[in-house]
């Protein structure tokens, strides 16, 4: 029972501060740190920083208040109406008389909250539209080099190292190893990705580790790393754990291989299938450039069998009489027109013959030669006294001194 | 040839098969791109039969990237 006393005691009289200071000494010591279940409503970010809520049930509330530096701890994005369980204290406002919940830690209730983040960042980068298909880069067919994003010491990379020795021997594999789970793992992660993008010398990467919890895989479902491997202007198949884990790295890669050694398989051509399909590609060349000389050669032996062509030593043998044939008449008439004029040469040289001195001397005619000169004389005027002639007759001549000249 | 990529190679092999299988080549076209064909395949066989396998470490330096051999 508590005693009320009526009268004014004046030694006892509270001042609002003491009593709000007794109420918050009762409270903070003997309630403790609790875990509270409870639906989020009223949710308010304020700028500071600090997110104010309350916590109800179907018959009650609580005001709560999460400060700057909790939140920024936790995983996921409270929301009105989410159901989450809270570890905390109540505190009193001292100054307003009122009380709250001072919240220490958050969990979503039911699903776990790291279910709860992924899904929340998933959605989130959805909408950004980091995992569109037209964002894809197509991986290389015949890289030359490729990076890789794991652990040193991991399974990850002797998979990856087995299967792309296996697949195709002699391409170049650079790793840049990182720290694949714990505190700083997503950094790590994040850095590797943006130093191959500056360091350029690789046609594509890969990016993961092998299976692990659900937290062990957590770095890969960071934002930190989604937003690298968005920015990657190099190819990236996601890598990380096994055939059902999946990540927002699986999500936002240009390639999700369900494991490292299927992300090996994917990155690399299979040599001996290569090897195979050039020889088949020889083997087609060869076929092929045979056949078309097979098909020259038949085209030709049929064209020189053709009845044209073997008609061409027929035509060649008619020329070649037309040719004789042409050569003959051309003999005869030419012979002919020979002994043509072979005739008109005789009758020349007869007709010649009629005019010769011989036959004028053997008419008996003479000729008289001025024999100084040898001029035949055809005037007495050519002549002086005394001078020598020489008289030609038909058959002999003789010589003679002019003695007297007759002009008439 | 020693500047070309595998894959530039190989893409250039599969032109080549393809314009033989459509046979409308005269046969001095045949014979020089066949004679580039077995050039190729040749050159492609030796890429694939590379087998030094290199496995190397990205790290970063103050100016820039090194490779060291693992």
């Amino acid at each position: 029972m508590i005693e009320i006393r009526s009268e004014i005691d004046p030694q006892n009289i509270y001042s609002v501060s003491e009593l709000n200071q007794e109420i918050k000494t009762l409270i903070e010591t003997t309630i403790p740190v609790v875990w509270l279940e409870g639906e989020v409503s009223n949710l308010k970010f304020h700028s500071s920083g600090h997110v104010y809520f309350s916590l109800k049930d179907k018959d009650s509330q609580i005001s709560a208040v999460i400060w700057k530096s909790r939140f920024a701890g936790l995983n996921f994005t409270p929301q009105d109406g989410m159901k989450v369980i809270v570890l905390g204290r109540v505190t009193v406002f001292h100054k307003r008389g009122s009380y709250q919940f001072d919240t220490i830690k958050m969990k979503p209730a039911g699903v776990g909250d790291l279910q709860l983040a992924f899904e929340q960042l998933k959605q989130k980068l959805l909408d950004e539209g980091l995992f569109d298909e037209t964002q894809k880069k197509p991986i290389p067919e015949f890289p030359e080099s490729i990076g890789i994003v794991t652990s040193e010491t991991g399974a990850a990379i002797q998979d990856l190292y087995n299967v792309l020795n296996r697949r195709f021997p002699g391409i170049e594999i650079i790793l840049n190893p990182v720290k694949v789970q714990g505190e700083g793992a997503a950094h790590e992660i994040a850095l590797a990705v943006d130093e191959f993008n500056e360091f350029k010398k690789v046609d594509v990467l890969i990016v993961g580790r092998g299976g692990g919890s659900l937290e062990d895989l957590w770095a890969f479902n960071e934002e930190e790393v989604a937003r690298a491997v968005f920015r990657s202007e190099i190819p990236v198949i996601s890598a990380v754990g096994h055939e059902v884990d999946f990540t927002i790295c699986d999500f936002v890669a240009d390639l999700r291989a369900p494991t490292p050694s299927a992300a090996a398989e994917l990155a690399v051509p299979d040599r001996i299938e290569w090897l195979e399909r050039i020889t088949r590609m020889k083997h087609v060349i060869f076929e092929r450039s045979a056949g078309k000389i097979q098909y020259e050669r038949e085209r030709l032996t049929s064209l020189v069998s053709s009845y044209h062509f073997l008609r061409t030593p027929d035509i060649i043998k008619d020329f070649q009489q037309r040719v004789d044939e042409l050569t003959n008449t051309m003999q005869v008439s030419f012979r002919h027109r020979i002994s043509l004029l072979q005739n008109r040469v005789l009758s020349l040289a007869q007709q010649l013959q009629s005019v010769a001195p011989e036959s004028v001397l053997k008419r008996g005619y003479s000729i008289c030669v001025r024999e100084k000169d040898g001029v035949i004389v055809k005037d007495a005027n050519y002549l002086v006294q005394n001078d020598k002639i020489k008289v030609k007759f038909f058959k002999g001549s003789m010589s003679g001194i002019v003695e007297e000249i007759n002009n008439d | 040839m020693a500047e070309k990529t595998f894959e530039q190679a190989i893409e250039e092999l599969e032109g080549i098969v393809k314009e033989l299988e459509e046979g409308e080549l005269s046969l001095e076209k045949t014979i020089k791109k066949f004679e580039r064909g077995m050039q190729l395949s040749k050159h492609c066989t030796e890429k694939l039969d590379q087998v030094e396998q290199k496995l190397k470490k990205l790290v970063k330096t103050d100016d820039g990237f090194q490779l060291e051999m693992m």
